[in-house]
């Protein structure tokens, strides 16, 4: 099994392969269609991220020590973001993840490109993620 | 005639490219790009005369003061205001309602009585009168918007009671770009014996403003929505209740005498004035009001018809696009659009906007009781200044398009 930080190294290079920032949108938008349908029930007011300007809801699957994330967004790039973090983040144990330094996403810009309210929005669903797995560690 | 391309020239920020691409602002409703003279006067105030106003005896705090007080009268005669002691100056329209809201609320509204907010009023013009209300143990009544954005008229009259003290109203709503029948409104609630607020924000920039005209008695607005320095901000408001309405803060140059026994107050407009005021951007709003008469020049506002027809054409006729606050003459309207499109949500839109170079705005606009209104979780919004071109409008429906390719 790769480790955590192979991951994110495929995915910080799959992601640098597009100069132009309409092709990274058309790259997450299209992540975005392609991630797992998520139940219209787990739509509840406590999976709901605050902090972002679209709506984002995380559901958390706990396996043994392992973690697995599902998530949706009514904003098509939001949910493509998202699928990004899931691709690296689900299915690693709560450690991991716990004592992850979630540097990858600043390697991504994608933080500086998006504006301080939606880089807010992106914040939040990385501190929930966090702080998912500290309550598991 | 005076062009728009020259005009344009006087505002540098209109000049600057983002991601390599010339930016295209089509957020003035919420902020106007500032022209040089703006800026140059807020340096020189900077720079140059730096004292605080009305106290001290030197020569630079005589010359701040003396640009501080004539841009009230700048402001009293744009507004035509009866008197100077009827301009007060605030951070922001935003403070503005909330001096009123303090103040009046003091003088005139207690356990029982009645504030009538718009549906379509800004979180400005509603989140101080529900404080208000929640103090007083006063109400607040709603009146509503039809399915077209326009205010339900025939309801007022139904709405209003003895107990009504105020009603609150945009000039101008921030979503709808929809000029409210302000003038009528006001004829209603006086025959009511109901005071009128109104929220200038968006009025000030896109319709000539006559306080006595409207008759209204408190009417706000902010400066850098029209051109001057943020944190600068206007309320008049009717001498003979100014003068009954108790201070809203206490401090600095709104006291007659301070004493442990009690304290006295300044007379107008300095009561309402406390602590230091902004000493380099108030001034600003003269040359902003200078500019704002600037372009109300028959060849720019040529220019601003163009760009709303066009846009109402472009908007109206694709059937993907939902368009809030539709006028039934094009006059009621302000080049402002605030619109939803079918399985596209707004911040996809606005981030790929963002990315071919258009600011624009998207999500509730600080108006989420409008947004409810409409069964929307927010709206993308477009609103142009009169230093915009048809070029840019066209340039804005072309790069709309392929937003939406994307997306689909």
């Amino acid at each position: 099994m790769k480790t955590l930080q192979e991951i994110q190294a495929e995915v910080v290079e799959d992601f640098s392969m597009y100069d132009e920032w309409l092709d990274k949108y058309e790259y997450l938008i299209d992540l975005g269609h392609r991630l797992e349908p998520f139940p219209e029930e787990l739509k509840t007011e406590d999976r709901l991220i605050k902090g972002c300007q679209s709506r984002v809801w995380l559901d958390t699957v706990v396996d043994g020590d392992r973690l697995f994330f599902r998530a949706d967004s009514d904003a098509i790039i939001t949910k493509g973001i998202i699928s990004l973090l899931i691709g690296v983040y689900s299915g690693r144990t709560a450690r991991e993840i716990a004592e992850d330094d979630f540097s990858f996403i600043g390697q991504l810009g994608l933080r500086e490109n998006l504006s301080p309210t939606r880089a807010g929005g992106l914040a939040s669903m990385i501190d929930t993620i966090r702080r998912t797995a500290q309550k598991y560690v | 005639m005076m062009q728009v391309e020259k005009i344009r020239q006087e505002f540098p920020e209109l000049s600057e490219s983002v991601y390599g691409k010339p930016l295209v602002y089509l957020d003035n409703a919420a902020t106007a790009q500032r022209p040089r003279s703006v800026i140059a006067k807020w340096t020189e105030m900077s720079a140059k005369y730096n004292a605080n106003l009305h106290r001290a005896v030197h020569r630079i705090a005589d010359v701040a003061t003396a640009e501080y007080e004539a841009t009230r009268d700048a402001v009293r005669a744009y507004l035509n205001a009866g008197c100077r002691e009827e301009i007060l100056f605030t951070s922001g329209t935003t403070a503005s309602i909330n001096l009123v809201a303090f103040s009046f609320g003091e003088a005139f509204v207690g356990a029982g009585d009645e504030i009538i907010v718009c549906e379509s009023e800004h979180h400005s013009d509603i989140v101080p009168w529900q404080m208000l209300c929640e103090r007083k143990g006063a109400v607040v009544k709603v009146l509503p918007v039809d399915d077209s954005g326009h205010l339900r008229l025939d309801l007022l009259p139904g709405l209003l009671t003895p107990r009504t003290r105020l009603l609150c109203v945009a000039q101008i709503s921030n979503v709808l770009g929809l000029k409210n029948p302000v003038k009528e409104i006001v004829n209603i609630c006086h025959s009511n014996n109901c005071c009128v607020l109104v929220d200038g924000a968006q009025g000030i920039v896109h319709d000539r403003v006559d306080v006595r005209d409207l008759d209204c008695d408190f009417y706000a607005f902010s400066g850098h929505k029209i051109y001057a320095a943020p944190g600068t901000g206007v309320l008049y408001g009717r001498r003979s209740l100014l003068e009954q309405m108790p201070p809203y803060m206490g401090g600095g140059e709104m006291i007659g005498t301070v004493r442990w026994t009690g304290t006295t107050y300044a007379p107008l407009p300095q009561k309402f004035e406390a602590g230091t005021q902004n000493i380099a951007g108030t001034p600003t709003l003269r040359p902003a009001l200078e500019m704002a008469e600037q372009l109300r020049d028959p060849g720019i506002e040529a220019e601003t018809e163009r760009v709303k027809e066009f846009m109402l054409n472009a908007l109206q006729q694709d059937p993907r696009i939902r368009l809030y606050g539709v006028p039934r003459t094009e006059d009621e309207k302000i080049p402002l659009f605030s619109f939803s499109v079918e399985h596209c949500h707004h911040e996809d839109l606005a981030m790929i906007l963002d990315k071919m170079g258009i600011a624009v705005r998207s999500g509730q606009m600080c108006a989420e009781p409008l947004m409810d209104r409409f069964g929307v979780t927010g709206m993308l919004r477009v609103s142009f200044a009169p230093y915009n071109t048809l070029q840019e409008a066209e340039y804005f429906i072309a790069s709309l398009g392929k937003a939406i390719k994307m997306l689909e």
